[in-house]
Formats: C-alpha cells, sequence, structure tokens
C-alpha cells in the first residue's frame, strides 16, 4: 500500500475576542464549517471523517464537545471523533487517518470560550491533583517561574523578550483576526515577575477549522499546502522533575517530523514571549526563518484552536505562495510540556520514512 | 444576549495508593519524605513510577525542611484557593537533600525579598490532615528545624481537596430570543429553512447545521411521547421522588422537550395530552422556568402514530 | 496494513479503589497488558488515553500529569474524549495509528476513577437558562426503553432476563465489580424500580477501573510467541443528540457504524457469522434493543434472541460473557473493556467466561445520547486483504 499524500486545503477561523459566543461553540463554529469548507471547494457532506478539540474545564461543565456536533448538521450520521487537547491533535488523529485509508478527506474543528471561567486560574487544574493543583498556582505564575529559569541561566534577555512582543504586535496589524495590536510599554508593570502583559497571551475566546484531503481530492481543491511531516511528543509534567528552560518534546518531534533546514516560515504556539525564544532555541530556527507572520499566540490565544490556527497559518502561508516551506507548531500543558510539529510544503516529495509522513 | 453566573464545587475525595499515601502521612508528621529511583535521584515530591526503568518506586527517604529556591515569581492579588491571601511569591524549592523541586508559597512580604538562591523553610500548618496543605507555605531564611512530631503511624489513604470555579453563562442570540418570549408567557419555535422542522427552544437545526430561522409560534399544549418514573433521590434534584418526567411534543413543533407531569401521575402514558402550568405572570422572567410542570388536560390520548416518528 | 491485539490488562472494578492513585489504577492495567502482550517498554511507539468527562476526576486533562507514570514520557500521546464510547474509540485511534504505518506497537489506556467525585453530581450540572428537569442517568435512557417496549411488543420480564445472565457471567469473570451467581429472576424482579421501567438490578454500578490493550502492525504480531486477535474492521458513527426525528430506540449512527463494521470485516450474516458480542449494555433492556440495532436480530425481534437464550453462554451468540458493563462500569474503560474481552476471546484466554471455540468477536461501545458509536471485528486469524 502506497502512502497517500496528504494536504491542507482550507482553513477558517473566527475573530479572535476577549468575550464572544458561547460555551457550546455551535453559533461560532457554523460560519467557519462553512468559509473552510468553501475554501477547499468542499461541500460538507464531501468530508469524511470529523475530528474536533476542546475542553469540558473550559466550559465548566461535562460533555460540552457534544453539543458543537449540532454544528456539523450530522445527519445523516457522520464518522468523527474528539480529543480533550488542542485541536492540533484532533489534526493528527485526522491526519492519521487519511493515512491508514480510512478517509480522504477530513475537517478539524476546535473552539474554546476561554473567557467563561477565570481561565489561568483553571488551568492550575492541569497540574498534580495530590501536591501542586490544591495549591491553585495559576498559569502565567507556572509560565513566569519558567521564564525566570531561562533569564537566570542566561538564556534569554528581557530585551529579546520585548521585541518578541514588539514583532508580533506589529504583525497583527494585518491580521484581521487578531486581538492584539499595537505598540509595546516595556515599562509596563508585571502580571508576574518577569512577565509582563505583553509577555502574556491575552485570553481570547475563538475557533478554527482546517480541511485536509488527500490524492486526488487535494489536487482537486482550489489551493494545498502539502504536509510532508507531522510528529507530537510529551514531556514529564513535574515542574522541578525537568529542566524547564529546555524543550525535549519539541526538538524530538521536529527530529521524528523531519523539520527542514531551509524552512521560510514558522508559525509557533508560545503563548508567552520567552516560550517563542524557547522553542526558536529547541527547533533550531534559523535568523531566516521568518516567525509568526500572524502576530502568534500573543496576539490571540483562543485555547484548543489557538494550535490548529497555528497550523493552519502556516498553510495559508503556503497556499498563497508566501512561503515555500512553512512550519506549524503546537502546544498544551504547563510549560510547554507537549509539542506538535507540522511541516507543510508547495510541492510533494518523496518520503524519507519519516514518522507519520 | 442574556449571561448568569454558573458555579461548580467539589470536595474531591483522592486516594493516593502507597507512595503518595506515605508522603502526605509523612507531612502530618512534619516530615518529608522524597522517593529514590534506581539512578539514586531523591525525588520531591515523590514519583510513584521510576522515569527511566518504569518499576514502582518503594524506596522513600526523609529529606530536610529547609532549602533553595530555584526560581521564583511574584503574585500581587493572591486567587481564590491560594496558600496565602496577601501578596506572596511563589518558588521552585529544592529541599536539602532533594535531586528535585517542588513548586510552593514563600510569604516573603514583598517582592525585593525574593531571588533566586535564597534560602526557604517549611511553616507548617498547626492544623495537619496528611495534605499538602499541612505545609502551611515556606518562609525566607534557616530557621532552626521545628522537630518531626511523633510518628503516628497512621497511615494516610485518602486527601480531600475542593475545587470551586465561577464561570459565565452566555446564551446564544436564538436562545435570548427564546428566553425572552417565555418572559412574555409565549413559547417560541423557529424553522430550519432546510428540512423545515420547527425546533423549540429555537437552535441552529442539528441534522443541517444551519441555523433556524422563521419563528414560529408553538402552544403550551402537547402530548407525551414517552416518560420515566423517578424513584430515585440523586444530587441536585428538584423535587422529591416519585415524580415523572416525560418527553412532551408541544402542538407546533417537532422535537420534544423533557418536563415534569403532575397530577394524575399514575396514569401518564404514552399519547397523553398535557398543558403547560405556568408562574403566576408576575413571576415571569426570562427562564423555562416561568412553566413549573405539565398537567394532564383529559382530552382523549393522541393516537400512536401521531408520535411514533418522535420517540 | 494489518493490525492485531497483542495483549489486554484490566483492573480489579470496584465502588472505590482507595489503594491506588490515578496512576496506580492506569498502571495495574497498563502492567497487565504488557504482560499479556509479551512486550516491555522500549517496545511501545506511542500511547493513546481514553476516558470520559473530566469533572470525574477534577484534573483538566489528566493525561498531561500521568504521562510520565504511564510510560508517554518522551513519546506521542493522544487523548481522547467520545463520551461513553471513548474506551472504543481509544482502541479505534490506536488502531488507525498502526494500520497508517506510523507506530508498531501502540499503548492504549482507557480509565475511570469515579470515587474522586459523584458522577451523578458531575452530569447533573444545570447551567443557567436551562429547564431544571433532573431526572438522573437512567432517567435519560428509561423514557427510550419505554417506547422499545412499546413498539416491540417485548414482554416486561426481557430486562430482567439479561441482568440475570450478565450478573451471573459476571461471577465468573475475576475482575468483575458485581459478581453474583445466586442471582435469579425473581430476585431481580423484586428489586426496587429506580426509573420505572429501570430496576435497581437492571442498571450498571459505579466503579473506578481502567482497561489496557498492546495494539501492533503484521510484523509485531508475527513476532509474537502468544497467540493475539486480529483486527478485521473498525467503525465509528456519530449523530446529534437531538434532533427533529431522531430515532432513540434503534439510532442510525449505531445501525451505519454497524453496516460498515460487517461489510468492511466481510461479514454477511451477524449472528451466524460472529462467535460471541461484548456489547456496552448500560441498562438491560439495552441487550435487546443493540441487538436490533447491531443487526442480529430484526427491528422489533431482539428479545427474543434473549428470551430463548441464545444470548447466553452456550446460545447462539453469547452476549457480554465477561458480565458487560452490568457488572463493571468505570465509565471512560468501560468500552475498552468490551473490546478487550472481545479480543481476550478470541485469543482464548477468557478463562472461566470463555466462548468455547470462539474464533470471531464483536467489541462495541456507545456514548452521549445514543450517539457515538464504537465498534470492532477481532478474529483468531489474519484477515485476507487489507
Ligand atoms: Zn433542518
Amino acid at each position: 500500500m502506497s502512502t497517500p499524500r496528504v494536504a491542507v486545503v482550507g482553513f477558517a477561523q473566527a475573530p479572535n475576542l476577549a468575550s464572544a459566543g458561547t460555551t457550546s461553540g455551535v453559533e461560532t463554529l457554523v460560519p467557519v464549517f462553512r468559509q473552510a469548507l468553501a475554501n477547499a471547494g468542499l461541500d460538507r457532506r464531501d468530508v469524511d471523517f470529523w475530528c474536533s478539540g476542546s475542553s469540558d474545564y473550559l466550559a465548566g461543565r461535562a460533555f460540552s464537545f457534544v453539543n458543537a456536533v449540532d454544528a456539523i448538521g450530522a445527519y445523516p450520521p457522520i464518522c468523527e471523533s474528539h480529543v480533550e487537547m488542542d485541536a492540533a491533535w484532533a489534526f493528527y488523529e485526522a491526519y492519521v487517518k487519511i493515512l491508514a485509508g480510512e478517509a480522504e478527506t477530513a475537517l478539524v474543528y476546535g473552539f474554546g470560550k476561554s473567557s467563561a471561567g477565570l481561565l489561568r486560574r483553571v488551568l492550575a487544574l492541569q497540574l498534580d491533583p495530590y501536591v501542586v493543583a490544591p495549591l491553585w498556582p495559576d498559569s502565567v505564575s507556572v509560565a513566569a517561574l519558567q521564564a525566570r529559569l531561562a533569564l537566570d541561566a542566561g538564556i534569554i534577555t528581557e530585551k529579546a523578550m520585548a521585541e518578541v512582543a514588539a514583532r508580533s504586535r506589529a504583525d497583527a496589524a494585518d491580521n484581521p483576526y487578531a486581538q492584539v495590536r499595537g505598540p509595546v510599554d516595556t515599562d509596563a508593570p508585571y502580571l508576574a515577575d518577569p512577565l509582563r502583559v505583553h509577555d502574556c497571551a491575552p485570553v481570547s475566546d475563538g475557533a478554527a477549522a482546517l480541511v485536509l484531503a488527500s490524492g486526488d481530492c487535494a489536487l482537486a481543491a482550489p489551493q494545498r499546502a502539502w504536509i510532508t511531516g507531522v510528529a507530537h511528543r510529551i514531556d514529564p509534567q513535574g515542574l522541578g522533575e525537568r529542566d524547564l528552560t529546555t524543550v525535549p518534546s519539541a526538538t524530538a518531534a521536529a527530529e521524528a517530523a523531519g523539520l527542514p533546514d531551509d524552512l521560510d516560515v514558522a508559525e509557533l504556539h508560545a503563548p508567552f514571549t520567552h516560550q517563542e525564544l524557547l522553542l526558536r532555541a529547541a527547533l533550531g530556527l534559523r535568523d531566516r526563518v521568518r516567525i509568526n507572520p500572524s502576530g502568534g499566540a500573543l496576539c490571540g490565544n483562543p485555547m484548543f484552536s489557538a494550535g490548529l490556527a497555528r497550523i493552519g497559518a502556516a498553510a495559508e502561508q503556503v497556499m498563497s505562495g508566501r512561503a515555500r516551506r512553512a512550519l506549524g507548531h503546537a502546544t498544551s500543558g504547563p510549560a510547554l510540556q507537549q509539542n506538535l510539529i507540522c511541516v507543510l510544503d508547495a510541492e510533494t516529495h518523496e518520503a524519507e520514512g519519516r514518522e507519520a509522513e | 444576549m442574556l449571561s448568569a453566573p454558573l458555579n461548580i464545587g467539589f470536595d474531591y475525595t483522592r486516594s493516593l495508593g502507597p507512595v503518595l499515601g506515605r508522603f502526605m502521612a509523612g507531612l502530618r508528621d512534619r516530615r518529608v519524605l522524597g522517593s529514590r529511583s534506581a539512578d539514586g535521584r531523591i525525588h520531591v515530591p515523590p514519583l510513584e513510577y521510576d522515569p527511566a526503568t518504569h518499576a514502582p518506586l518503594t524506596d522513600l527517604v526523609e529529606v530536610a525542611s529547609t532549602g533553595t529556591v530555584l526560581s521564583w515569581t511574584w503574585t500581587d492579588h493572591p486567587l481564590e484557593g491560594q496558600p496565602l491571601d496577601r501578596p506572596f511569591g511563589w518558588a521552585l524549592i529544592r529541599l536539602d537533600g532533594a535531586d528535585t523541586a517542588m513548586l510552593h508559597a514563600v510569604d516573603a512580604g514583598t517582592r525585593d525579598r525574593m531571588q533566586t538562591g535564597m534560602r526557604v523553610h517549611i511553616r507548617w500548618s498547626p492544623e495537619r490532615t496528611g495534605h499538602i496543605r499541612d505545609i502551611e507555605c515556606f518562609e525566607p531564611g534557616s530557621a532552626a528545624p521545628v522537630p518531626p512530631s511523633a510518628d503516628t503511624g497512621e497511615p494516610v489513604t485518602i486527601m480531600t481537596t475542593p475545587i470551586r470555579l465561577s464561570y459565565t453563562h452566555t446564551t446564544s442570540t436564538d436562545e435570548s430570543r427564546y428566553l425572552r418570549a417565555l418572559a412574555e408567557g409565549r413559547l417560541l419555535g423557529q424553522r430550519c429553512p432546510v428540512c423545515h422542522k420547527v425546533y423549540v427552544p429555537p437552535r441552529v437545526c442539528p441534522a443541517d447545521g444551519v441555523p433556524t430561522e422563521e419563528e414560529v409560534p408553538v402552544r403550551d399544549h402537547g402530548t407525551v411521547t414517552t416518560f420515566c418514573v423517578v424513584n430515585v433521590p440523586f444530587p441536585g434534584q428538584r423535587l422529591d421522588p416519585p415524580y415523572v418526567v416525560a418527553q412532551i411534543l408541544l402542538d407546533g413543533a417537532d422535537i420534544p422537550i423533557p418536563h415534569f407531569v403532575i397530577g394524575d401521575a399514575g396514569q401518564v402514558r404514552m399519547g397523553m395530552r398535557v398543558a403547560a402550568v405556568w408562574r403566576p405572570p408576575e413571576d415571569w422572567t426570562t427562564t423555562p422556568e416561568n412553566i413549573v410542570h405539565f398537567r394532564p388536560t383529559g382530552e382523549p390520548d393522541a393516537p400512536y402514530e401521531s408520535f411514533e416518528e418522535h420517540l | 496494513m494489518r493490525a492485531a491485539v497483542l495483549g489486554t490488562g484490566q483492573t480489579h472494578h470496584r465502588t472505590r479503589r482507595t489503594d491506588v492513585s490515578m496512576a496506580g489504577l492506569c498502571r495495574e492495567a497498563i502492567d497487565r497488558a504488557l504482560a499479556d502482550a509479551g512486550v516491555d517498554w522500549s517496545q511501545i511507539d506511542a500511547v493513546v488515553l481514553g476516558k470520559a468527562p473530566d469533572l470525574f476526576e477534577g484534573v483538566m486533562m489528566p493525561e498531561l500529569f500521568l504521562a510520565d507514570a504511564i510510560g508517554a514520557a518522551g513519546r506521542p500521546l493522544l487523548r481522547v474524549h467520545t463520551a461513553g464510547s471513548v474506551g472504543g474509540a481509544t482502541a479505534n485511534v490506536a488502531t488507525s495509528l498502526v494500520r497508517a504505518g506510523v507506530h508498531r506497537r501502540v499503548l492504549a489506556v482507557a480509565f475511570e476513577k469515579q470515587s474522586e467525585s459523584n458522577a451523578m453530581w458531575a452530569l447533573s450540572i444545570q447551567p443557567p437558562f436551562t429547564a431544571p428537569i433532573g431526572a438522573g442517568a437512567g432517567g435519560y435512557f428509561a423514557p427510550h426503553i419505554r417506547a422499545y417496549i412499546r413498539r416491540s411488543h417485548a414482554p416486561g420480564h426481557i430486562g430482567a432476563l439479561v441482568a440475570v445472565k450478565d450478573r451471573r457471567n459476571g461471577a465468573r469473570n475475576p475482575y468483575a465489580h458485581l459478581r453474583q451467581p445466586d442471582i435469579t429472576l425473581e430476585s431481580v424482579q423484586a428489586s426496587k424500580m429506580l426509573w420505572d421501567p429501570i430496576r435497581y438490578d437492571e442498571t450498571c454500578p459505579s466503579s473506578d477501573g481502567a482497561c489496557a490493550v498492546v495494539i501492533g502492525d503484521q510484523a509485531a504480531a508475527e513476532a509474537s510467541t502468544r497467540k493475539v486477535a486480529w483486527i478485521r474492521a473498525t467503525a465509528m458513527r456519530t449523530e446529534p443528540t437531538f434532533f427533529a426525528g431522531k430515532d432513540h430506540v434503534n439510532p442510525r449512527a449505531g445501525a451505519e457504524a454497524a453496516r460498515a463494521l460487517w461489510q468492511a470485516a466481510g461479514i454477511t450474516d451477524p449472528l451466524d457469522q460472529v462467535d460471541v458480542a461484548e456489547i456496552y449494555v448500560p441498562f438491560s433492556w439495552f441487550e435487546p434493543m443493540w441487538l436490533e440495532n447491531l443487526g442480529f436480530a430484526e427491528a422489533g425481534h431482539g428479545w427474543k434472541l434473549v428470551e430463548s437464550g441464545e444470548t447466553a453462554l452456550g446460545g447462539r451468540l453469547p452476549v457480554n460473557p465477561s458480565g458487560g458493563v452490568l457488572c463493571s462500569n468505570p465509565i471512560g474503560a468501560s468500552g475498552m473493556l468490551r473490546f478487550a474481552e472481545a479480543a481476550m476471546q478470541v485469543m482464548g484466554r477468557a478463562g472461566e467466561h470463555q466462548v468455547a471455540g470462539a474464533r470471531t468477536a464483536l467489541g462495541h461501545a456507545y456514548g452521549g445520547g445514543s450517539q457515538f458509536f464504537s465498534m470492532w471485528v477481532v478474529s483468531d486469524t489474519a484477515p485476507a486483504s487489507v
């Protein structure tokens, strides 16, 4: 059996907003599906497999993803699955489904109303439930502990962090979906020392959908970005167990995905400025690689779709001809615990035995 | 759009297993235990399984209650549930004798007292139950250690962890329109432009994935399609069992709604005709609770064929 | 590419497993699965974890903190959540990873530690602006069972017959939560009516438990020194919870999943060609309903297979020889238990509840409002084509 070539053939997202929509996501998703399918030149009945990513704890109730199926119009019944992760991992599941020959097309979506609860407190529940979560350390403080380790080790500087924020906000000026734009106040007060407001992603509500296709379906689409490698890895969570200044899971995923040296663009899912710097080092990205032309998660971070949106943004760079080779990256968990790498290319080329290629 | 608070809370009961159970029992007795992995490293808090060999870790050793800050940050406005209710520092702290760091709060008073490499020691909670919060927080400096209390030998198997979260629940545009109509004593349906079915409450048509549009008034009379008699008590219940929860197909709607049928309860049957019993109009607000329950109307039953396809 | 179950493992399921942490619960199942597969940790390429709502344990995405303990650190880890069908969906995702040629051996694990909270509490959280029509877990399904009885004219004792069969079967399963060898039709019918028409003895328990399977590719299967269960076909289908015209008794998503499954497995007459079925039956009446939905019986006739004893051990199609969900219900793991038990049957490793000569078996799970379905067919011989 020859391995099918798979491409991203459509992407759409809702505007990243401080507050919008419902926790069910249904009304937000309907137009996003329509746009993504229109971009792909497909009807919803042409989709072989649907896969989503979301979180019950964002909505504050069990089975919150079930309602979102209403947005699909799932009757007659569909082939469908869901991950309790960022939708970038739903993308991975759909990609594998196509590789396995069980589908030719797939629509992947993620959604979340991050503003429904106090996000940075809700995210404390991702931490070890016996020895960490009962202290309720918020997600910004956890990121700050990582940032200081990197600063103390001389791996990054506050100046470099501020430059990341400034570049991201300047790039977001051209992104109609971005939530945050404009200048950076380098003397802004600390949210959690050493992180200032501009070092942290905003709390964003949103959704995104991405369409995958293989073989003739991909060739028939109006535009495409071929997927030449996808891999993901997770590190142990213990914040005092691992060296938080390195990102071994990102490095390993890049190796497994066959991250090329001649990338034009990288869309990195870095909700904090220092995390972009750590990721660039972990992935060995050279200075010529254009980072986050969308403005990245620092300018809009809709939980559970922001990682998928990085893959979508990277694919748009390739589909529009602005880039020949692009990287889409997603992260999940505290302090860059879990990472996914997706390499996109304007051309398809022979497999080199990469994992999940 | 309408919004309202949604608060959830539960006291979770965490069973600990052999390693975490001994660790928590140690905290109760003012001792900190770490687990030793095959490479000789001592992990605090303890790991349950060896990261390299995957074998269960059984060798627990005591470490000091003093340690060194490896990294820190500062919280000006503590959040609900955090260890201190005044500004404090979070820190990764490596206890003397341990090879890994634990996360906890440092009661340093002001930000400028926090620094990487600072020495800290545990402030024990006066009330200890075998819980990570038996460590109230850390304090700056290497104070004379408080001797451990006598080992009671009592194992700790469960730790209770309250989780309280507050959300703001927001309705969709269609839902808001429906709720505003309810506040006026009206039941509002909407028809799907594709399948032409009438949905109450209005929503995106789940069969077609398009918003329902055309407004259709729906009567507050209907037919019981099927039902169950609830005899079992459970948390969050509003009525005392036994009571009947029925699927009720409102006249003019194409999808049933669940509701209580009260009055003549023993006689509730498939096909029974029922009508809504409303709160007094002066109490109507934007809530489905304006309809308290349904009551039998005494009309002849609807024939099975008339609701067969709604089962 | 072919895929096979190399080994399975499960915990002793109990109301409260207070002797273990969440990691300990998972590892009890995982360690048994690795041993059963004759595989060591270095041979595992990826981990897929399935679990029902995070609110049950009060941990957001618990696979993150569990990553190290369940052997996922440094490896790919996926977390599946498809409501009650999740255990089955998790095994199916792991199967796709192998079939796609991405990995050689994948560990799939599913768990639920219900005793950390109260599932009824978690499921009855009432969002604002909705009618507080609480009926409880059985209250959702009881009206649909009533509709089934009306539609099929099934005699009233069918639900009790299933309960007696499954609880007696569970007594043969050392891992089962409820083991009641002495249960009788009379005792079931004398048990309290909870959600009329569902009686106490016709409902599943609330359990702590976990299940794990190791799935391998053809080379891994051929390298195994033990018998493997070849995965002949998998299927998943979804429909919305509610929509105008939804058939709650015989949902189309389940019927279409089954049709696709049988076709992919080359099965034309399921009742004749399947030797044993592990079907997700949380309330006893769902056995006849799912027998029809799965195509083992014509619509309206499933109860006749039950009444004639054909679904008991020794019958034409033994259903849930393990005791099924009626005997053990660690929600997130319940679906994978069905899939694992099906594999155990064709591997000949089901012990006291082994169906003699079982060569082809069904594993089935469903969830949500009878809307998420996942299934697989396993057999003792490799599928002819791929
Ligand atoms: Zn419609």
